[in-house]
């Protein structure tokens, strides 16, 4: 008996263990890279790293806000291309696509997830850098925003695709005959009764989309130029903003830490605390977004 | 119980046989350039076949962690692709600098451009945004893209040294690339690119141009009429001795300096 009692103690610490790990893994990180990120802090103050346009290491400029603004603009246009293609992706595998059509749609959508950046990478610098940069405009080097965030679209939708299916194959199936039964045609149903019925699980996919969107860096240096500038038109027509080249905080930190010392080295660090400050703000309110939405959709 | 045991006898034993593999013989450590880190690779080999019983360990991590390791003595050997700034050498007084090799840097456009020839004034304008149009330096009517290292890039920091001077920048919205293979896609792919790359990755994907009429050959750079050429240094703190001096050694005999040449650099002896 007593053997047994040692057993079922030892399992259960390790589990404990096993659960607290994430957590533990988490914090670490976030006091290494907070601590390695304080010199460049008490140096140039939050408004000499956040408010600064310039990022220059070697004259002691370091303004990440570019990089700031360059990370947001491939991150919401990657979404504006992607989401719409991964939620109708998602509603034709859920509801319309017949079962031998989905066996051969659903492996090919999963295997974009296992595609490694690199890959990705490589791909947008030799095929979708020139074809962007048969765009007529003068000043574009086909590197940019517009080639990243096609890029980060493709990369972003099976996390997209999958959670959402999911999502609206898990709608009790008494709402659709419900709906059906009250004369709703199939399009009515899936718009105006699964999806809003989905709403939470298709909004935890949006926020993993977004956290892979921030998150990726090969890809990202490979294709956007990685110059530090605040992307800007490249003529009078403002949609040319979109073939300006940028930075994002990800690839601020991968393309010069192996470089870095001193301060340098600490406001890498720092760029991590804006990423992972960023990470946070869209988590937190995407939950608060989805919650409040939840009781109606109930 | 017994699994337990079993395991710890294992774990013990690998512990022992860990020990011991690195007990047997001397180990050296070099650390820095990513330049030099290939070429240091191929003298750590040749020393190691002819001295069984040495270890030597090669990192990289860039010119100033080169720099760094050798002055904090972290490293036995730092590797720096540049020449040692003045910071640098006030921070570390003791630092030896042993120049092993020179490495030309060509300026490399696409293998379509007509152009053949630049003055350094001439690329000092492109690169630093004042000359926009090929047709500016006697080429086709296209605007130039500029392609660049990286900041804290030893290419990049020699190239700025060599070419750009005191006061010129590299232009903000040049297309950064942190090594020199995806400088050289950047090129091979883009019919209006320019930049710089170190003539060990020059091959027919690029087309190097000459400056002031001097092609990118390592006979040019040698002699002397290449301008654009840096030293491939080796730092000590303080004067070599014993293993390290015997490494040295071998990396200036004509057998050391013989690999320098088969890895496209250029020798020093």
């Amino acid at each position: 008996m007593q053997t047994k009692q040692n057993v079922d103690r030892v399992v259960r610490t390790i589990l404990l263990i096993s659960a607290s790990f994430s957590i533990i893994i988490v914090i670490s990180i976030f006091v290494f890279i907070f601590r390695s990120s304080l010199p460049a802090f008490s140096a140039f103050g939050l408004n000499g790293l956040l408010g600064q346009l310039t990022w220059r290491p070697a004259n002691g400029s370091f303004g990440i806000l570019a990089m700031i603004v360059g990370s947001v603009m491939v991150t919401l246009m990657a979404l504006v291309i992607g989401v719409p293609l991964a939620i109708a992706a998602a509603i034709f595998l859920a509801e319309i696509a017949p079962r031998s059509v989905q066996a051969v749609v659903r492996p090919a959508v999963q295997l974009l997830a296992g595609i490694p950046s690199v890959v990705y990478g490589l791909f947008g610098m030799v095929v979708l850098v020139p074809l962007i940069r048969r765009i007529p405009v003068a000043g574009n080097s086909g590197y940019g925003l517009l080639s990243a965030a096609i890029v980060l679209a493709v990369m972003i939708l099976p996390t997209i695709t999958s959670i959402s299916e999911d999502a609206i194959r898990a709608v009790p199936r008494s709402y659709k005959e419900a709906s059906l039964a009250l004369g709703a045609t199939h399009l009515q149903t899936i718009f105006q009764v699964l999806l809003p019925a989905g709403k939470s699980g298709i909004g935890a996919a949006l926020i993993l989309g977004i956290g892979r969107a921030l998150g990726e860096t090969m890809a990202m240096i490979m294709v956007i130029g990685n110059s530090v500038i605040l992307p800007a038109p490249l003529n009078d027509n403002p949609l040319t903003v979109f073939l300006s080249q940028a930075r994002t905080l990800t690839g601020n930190i991968a393309v010069e830490i192996n470089y870095a010392s001193g301060l340098h080295a600490s406001a890498l660090f720092a760029t991590g605390v804006v990423l992972f400050g960023l990470i946070m703000i869209v988590n937190v309110s995407a939950r608060a977004i989805i919650n409040r939405g939840n009781p109606s959709a109930g | 119980m017994k699994k337990l045991g079993i395991v710890t006898v294992l774990i013990a034993s690998l512990l022992l046989a860990a020990c011991g593999a690195s007990a047997a013989g001397e180990t050296l450590s070099v650390t820095g350039s990513t330049t030099v880190q290939p070429l240091a690779e191929k003298l750590a080999e040749g020393f190691m076949s002819a001295n069984q019983d040495v270890q030597i360990d090669v990192q990289g991590g860039g010119s100033s962690v080169g720099v760094k390791a050798a002055g904090e003595g972290t490293s036995d050997l730092g590797m720096a692709s540049r020449e040692i700034k003045d910071e640098e050498k006030t921070q570390f007084p003791e630092l030896q600098v042993h120049v092993i090799a020179r490495d030309g840097i060509a300026i490399v456009v696409h293998p379509d451009n007509p152009l053949k020839d630049l003055s350094l004034d001439q690329i000092r304008g492109i690169f630093s945004g004042s000359i926009v149009n090929w047709s500016e330096v006697g080429g086709m009517d296209a605007a130039i893209t500029v392609a660049a290292r990286e900041e804290g890039s030893g290419t990049r920091d020699a190239f700025m040294e060599l070419v750009m001077g005191k006061d010129a920048l590299i232009l903000d919205n040049a297309i950064l690339q942190s090594s020199n293979g995806a400088i050289r896609t950047v090129v091979s792919t883009t019919p209006n690119a320019i930049a710089f790359i170190s003539f060990g990755y020059l091959d027919e994907s690029t087309k190097a141009i000459s400056i002031n009429g001097a092609a990118a050959t390592e006979e040019n750079a040698a002699s002397g009429l290449y301008p654009v050429v840096r030293p491939l240094n080796l730092l000590t703190n303080g004067a070599p001795q014993g293993l390290v001096k015997a490494f040295l050694d071998y990396v200036f005999s004509a057998e050391g300096q013989a690999m320098v040449r088969a890895e496209g650099y250029i020798p020093v002896k």
